[in-house]
């Protein structure tokens, strides 16, 4: 069980916990307010963008080059970007800091 | 080739030059195919502009046909955000539960009714309908004005003889004003009066800028919602074994609405009206000429597809950009992957395989390409499952 905190835009912090599936699905389950993941999870809409605290963004494994294009032509993205829909839940995101992105 | 297939005419320009050429009524459009042009340019709102002349990115250009300037289409950031921020809740609610349920309840009345009928036009009878019905939740107006818009055929805005036809574009454009005049008088719980009640930059929306916000969600899920509709149906008709896969793995839903919304492309192109002398492809593109951003042909880029001629319905990473790309993205996806994911759920539920008895393809000519879009008509029998 990993347990992942969210922090949406309006600064409200809801710790949830998961141990499958992906991080948007996660945060879907969950009501994130500002994540949305329209498209399921394929990686076309980016409505999943997150700011991975950035002690946590090196334990990650590296997005793919469709995530970081998606993410480019985002014009809140940042070096501790990524799309939750490409996160897999699993035990090395334990206590892991998200913050939901602007749109 | 079966029915259902829809060929990629772009392959070759794409790969060669990747771009095409085409005239539209005296104001050309250099078509840009590749899947990054497409979504660089789609961002790159400051050169490619949406905020041009009404009419003038919509492409058969309606300059025209048209006055009004659609809300927040043909807008540019940052006002077109200001309007957008306005709207988008509204256009988010087809994934509250109560919306679903009658989004259900209507398809599934359309598939009993088709499962009754035996031989049915697709088209016009069972896809124009649904498409009509939907309209009715997404703009929260009594069901039965879908009636009216169903009366009005498939074409809004073309007849038999032209791409472009005034009278009937005055025949929506006059239900519109007719329906805000309406909602002023007597405001209720629809989309009309909400508008009419929203305020940007301190103000009340003024009713020319409700008609704008009107018009696009009426032209913008009509012809595409209707297309993506019927070939789905014709898809599964010639691909029984999918539907049977659906049946057994309902998990993978969400991923096959995704692939064949790319497959099919409803909207081929969008254009953008050049703000400088730019550069794409290595071929220069003048300031006030206009550019397309090809969805259709980015979705079909092997450079980010892989078989991107083949569906394939849990294809994992799936980058499409079959309702565009950046701050103008459909703001009716939400209700159009509804639609799609209940019509795919009903039928793995009710349906056991549909027969093709005729069909007329529907062809767009764009300079030198012929693109399959859907179909003007079909006609076919659904077989009911047990």
């Amino acid at each position: 069980m990993a347990k992942i905190t969210f922090i949406t835009q309006e600064d409200e912090k809801i710790v949830t916990e998961g141990d499958s599936g992906s991080v948007m699905e996660l945060a879907v389950a969950h009501n994130i307010k500002g994540i949305d993941g329209d498209c399921g999870g394929v990686c076309s809409c980016a409505t999943c963008h997150v700011h991975v605290a950035p002690e946590f963004f090196d334990k990650l494994a590296a997005a793919s080059e469709i995530e970081k294009d998606m993410l480019e032509f985002d014009d809140n993205a940042d070096a501790y970007s990524r799309l939750a829909c490409q996160l897999q839940v699993n035990e090395s995101l334990n206590g892991i800091v998200l913050r939901v992105a602007g749109m | 080739m079966n029915e259902s297939e829809l060929p990629d005419p772009f392959e070759q320009a794409r790969t060669d030059k990747g771009f095409g050429e085409m005239n539209d009524q005296d104001d050309p459009v250099v078509m840009l195919l590749r899947h990054r042009d497409v979504r660089k340019c789609a961002h790159n709102w400051k050169t490619f502009q949406s905020g041009a002349k009404p009419g003038r990115i919509v492409i058969p250009s309606e300059v025209y046909i048209r006055d009004t300037r659609q809300i927040p289409f043909e807008v540019d950031p940052p006002m077109h955000r200001t309007y957008r921020s306005l709207i988008e809740e509204w256009f988010r609610r087809p994934l509250q539960a109560d919306y679903e349920q009658k989004l259900l309840e209507q398809v599934e009345q359309a598939i009993d009714e088709a499962l009754s009928r035996g031989k049915l036009e697709l088209v016009s009878e069972f896809s124009l309908p649904l498409q009509s019905r939907a309209l009715t939740l997404l703009l929260n107006i009594p069901y039965s004005e879908a009636d009216t818009w169903i009366s009005w055929g498939t074409h809004v805005f073309r007849s038999e003889e032209t791409e472009l036809d005034a009278d009937k574009a005055n025949i929506l454009y006059d239900y519109i004003d007719r329906e805000i005049d309406k909602a002023q008088a007597s405001p209720g719980k629809d989309l009309y009066s909400v508008l009419l009640a929203s305020e940007v930059e301190d103000r009340t929306l003024t009713k020319e800028e409700v008609k704008g916000v009107m018009i696009l969600t009426f032209a913008g899920g009509r012809d595409t919602v209707i297309n993506a509709v019927t070939n789905s149906i014709a898809y599964f008709a010639a691909n029984p074994e999918s539907l049977k896969r659906l049946r057994r793995e309902p998990e993978i839903m969400g991923k096959a609405v995704e692939e064949l919304i790319r497959y099919f492309s409803p909207l081929t192109h969008m254009g953008r009206v050049v703000t400088q002398d730019a550069e794409v492809c290595n071929h220069s593109i003048k300031e006030d000429s206009r550019i397309s951003l090809c969805w259709a042909a980015a979705n079909r880029d092997a450079a980010v597809f892989e078989n991107p001629n083949e569906v394939i319905l849990d294809r994992k990473i799936n980058p499409h950009v079959a309702f565009g790309f950046s701050h103008h993205k459909c703001l009716g996806a939400t209700h159009a992957r509804q639609i799609l994911k209940i019509l795919l759920t009903v039928l793995a539920k009710k349906v056991d395989s549909i027969d093709i008895l005729s069909h007329e393809e529907k062809i767009e000519q764009w300079g030198e390409f012929q693109r399959k879009v859907g179909f003007e008509s079909l006609e076919v029998i659904f077989n009911p499952l047990n």
